[in-house]
């Protein structure tokens, strides 16, 4: 090979990367991947907006800090007195609202993507409530600590999950019915939980309400643990089951002639999503229209058809922290629940939605 | 959006039947319907801490001798049993004129949301305006449901509304309500106590004046449901059908919504939110009745209230000497019904 043919082509390949990177395509030797160039970019997008926000939270509250001391703390080297308060006491309940966020973010495109509805949300179908009631018995009965608390929350959420498969069994699990199923169990759990609320005495009551709503108060590494075990089984299950939902979308015929099983892949990611949703429940309390908003507002930036599992995550990463800064700044109190604020938002969005989507003729 | 389908419109639905085909006469029907009401006020009256024999509540009634027995039935259960009957059939009323309304055999008051915007308002009296007069509670309550079916109506959708859209609909602003409801309650740790009770529908110790200051409100609710009977017996029809016959749309809406806040909104204030009585009754009298709503609507009334007094017995039972309140037993066994009823339906009628 001559020097005169080698030095266009050198000077054509990081033209030629850049050109095959906006298509979406990345070739390094014989492994190539492809990805959709928006959504890289919304992610990296939504991990930066949280970490600021994480840092944020970190550094404010009764004693104030900067974000370069917080920075400073984190690398060790911070001012006198604020590794404590910012190891110890805030760090850990940032990193469980990012967490949670992220599980439940994904655990809401899972089930969306499954039920195919906007609503099908693991609260709205009831998952939620299975977990609280777990938590419930747990605290009223069993007298329990928080490790054992977030046991009876996934014991409750797992079950509920399995309850409102095997009802919404015939002959395959069709989306709404799944949804409506949920509506259905979830009453009846709701029951079950107003009963036993109403007949603990007041401090259990109140240690169960903080439950039942969603709360980041008092979350430690215990809880971080938690969330960050739940996170490592479920997540890769999601990532590469994942794919599938796009086919399952399709219907059950479609996905099955491109050599998906419908039942088996729907059973896997349901179990996943679950788990997911668990996780997140046992570190902080059902969480009201994370996992509805998460995955619509990411595909609203992505502008893209499919789930946006990894985008709902993190969006739901940066909703939770935001949040959780909002609680403590607004009400100027570390104790109010997280869930009062995005049960508030949730419901406004909520209302956008439903309006665009009839504009829409859809649902 | 790929990921959402569309439904097909809900409720196709039968012209009203003229011409019963072996039908039991339905007059029949609306005499058992009375007798089981008599029955279950009879054990209202007789069950409870202290269980009663039918003589000793008779002449409690009747002929009192100031004996202790007549203490407990003119003055405890005498005004439950009344509140059971006239909160039951309001509720029963509201559920029947929904579902003919929105055309979905799955509405309920309940479940779209009106009693938890009744709760949302009364807690917001209790603690944002410091009311404690049930009779201001009242007023809260009515405003409550009346903005709560609204939004829950205008995101369902009026035209395009199918079961599946409405239930979600009021699912979302019931979940939405609730958590607000929740959060006030966390906000004002010193109130969580008594209001923890009100957020849970019961019979139990509910004010008998209550009832009187709310009773014009559900007659007159009660009055315009019947009136609204026929117009919505066309409507069931399609709009298009109700046009012809001459049924003004628009006002069969707007007024059965008037008759639906007025019915929910001062049971929710007499009793608190109770659950799926609107849901159960209509569609197990719609079996006997067919689906005109001159029918259905007087079961709806006569057997409703009787399935809340029985609820309302069951929890005094069960757990006796305590009580469960009559909500948990209504929302439990309604719950499990609508299971029930999803299941047994064909996929193409949701």
């Amino acid at each position: 090979m001559t020097p005169e043919t080698l030095e266009p082509l050198e000077k054509e390949e990081p033209r030629a990367l850049k050109a095959e990177l906006r298509r979406g395509r990345l070739r390094i030797g014989r492994f190539s991947v492809r990805f959709d160039p928006r959504t890289v970019l919304v992610c990296l997008a939504l991990i930066v907006v949280t970490a600021c926000l994480v840092v944020l939270s970190v550094g404010t509250g009764t004693y104030e800090l900067s974000p370069m001391e917080v920075l400073r703390t984190f690398a060790g080297n911070g001012p006198p007195g604020a590794e404590f308060i910012v190891l110890d006491l805030r760090l850990p309940r940032a990193v469980v609202a990012v967490l949670v966020g992220f599980g439940t973010g994904m655990a809401g495109a899972v089930f969306q993507s499954l039920t195919r509805n906007p609503l099908g949300s693991p609260d709205i179908i009831g998952f939620g409530n299975g977990a609280s009631a777990g938590a419930l018995v747990a605290i009223i009965f069993l007298d329990a600590g928080a490790a054992q608390t977030a046991l009876g929350a996934l014991v409750g959420g797992f079950a509920t999950a399995i309850a409102v498969y095997l009802l919404a069994w015939r002959r395959g699990v069709h989306g709404y019915r799944l949804v409506l199923v949920g509506i259905g169990v979830s009453a009846v759990l709701g029951a079950a939980t107003s009963f036993l609320y109403i007949r603990a005495d007041i401090g259990k009551a109140a240690q169960a309400a903080s439950w039942t709503i969603g709360s980041l108060n008092d979350r430690g590494w215990t809880e971080a643990r938690t969330a960050a075990l739940g996170l490592i089984f479920c997540v890769p299950v999601v990532m590469v089951f994942g794919r599938r939902l796009t086919m399952l979308e399709m219907g059950d015929d479609t996905a099955g002639a491109l050599g998906v099983p419908p039942e088996r892949s729907r059973l896997i990611l349901l179990c996943a999503g679950t788990g997911l949703t668990a996780m997140a429940v046992a570190a902080a309390g059902p969480i009201p229209f994370l996992a509805m908003a998460s995955p619509q507002l990411a595909r609203r930036v992505t502008r893209a058809a499919g789930p946006n599992v990894l985008p709902a995550a993190w969006m739901g990463a940066l909703l939770v922290t935001a949040a959780d800064l909002l609680t403590q700044r607004v009400t100027g109190s570390a104790l109010m629940p997280v869930g009062v604020v995005t049960g508030v938002a949730g419901g406004l969005f909520l209302a956008w939605l439903l309006l665009q989507e009839r504009r829409a003729h859809h649902v | 959006m790929p990921a959402v389908i569309r439904l097909r419109p809900g409720g196709t639905r039968q012209l009203p039947a003229t011409e019963p085909r072996s039908r039991p006469p339905r007059t029949a029907g609306l005499v058992i319907g009375l007798v089981l009401l008599l029955a279950a006020a009879a054990l209202s009256l007789a069950v409870g801490t202290e269980h009663l024999t039918l003589g000793q509540v008779w002449s409690g009634l009747f002929s009192p001798s100031g004996s202790r027995y007549d203490n407990i039935v003119r003055e405890l259960r005498l005004p439950r049993t009344f509140i059971g009957i006239a909160v039951g059939a309001a509720l029963g009323l509201a559920g029947g004129v929904m579902q003919v309304l929105t055309r979905n055999p799955l509405a309920d008051p309940g479940l779209l949301g009106v009693n938890a915007g009744s709760s949302a308002a009364v807690v917001t009296a209790i603690s944002v305006f410091g009311i404690t007069s049930f009779t201001g509670y009242l007023w809260f309550a009515l405003i409550g449901a009346a903005v709560a079916a609204i939004v829950v109506n205008a995101l369902g959708g009026t035209r395009s509304a199918t079961p599946v859209r409405l239930a979600l609909a009021g699912t979302a602003v019931n979940a939405a309500l609730f958590g607000y409801v929740n959060g006030l309650q966390q906000w004002d740790l010193s109130t969580l106590d008594s209001m923890r009770f009100w957020s849970v529908g019961t019979l139990e110790k509910r004010d008998p004046e209550l009832l009187l200051t709310a009773l014009p409100l559900l007659i007159a609710g009660a009055l315009l449901a019947f009136a609204l009977a026929r117009p919505l017996g066309a409507l069931s029809l399609g709009e298009d059908h109700a046009r012809a016959l001459g049924t003004s749309v628009r006002r069969t809406r707007v007024l059965s919504i008037v008759a639906i806040t007025l019915l929910c909104g001062s049971a929710t204030a007499v009793c608190g939110p109770i659950g799926f009585v609107g849901l159960m009754i209509p569609h197990a009298v719609r079996a006997f009745t067919g689906p005109d709503p001159r029918w259905m609507l007087p079961y709806c009334a006569l057997f409703a209230p009787t399935l809340l007094l029985v609820a309302d017995v069951i929890g005094r039972v069960v757990v006796a000497p305590s009580e469960i309140q009559a909500d948990i037993v209504t929302s439990f066994i309604g719950g499990l019904i609508f299971v029930h009823l999803v299941r047994q339906r064909k996929v193409a009628q949701l």
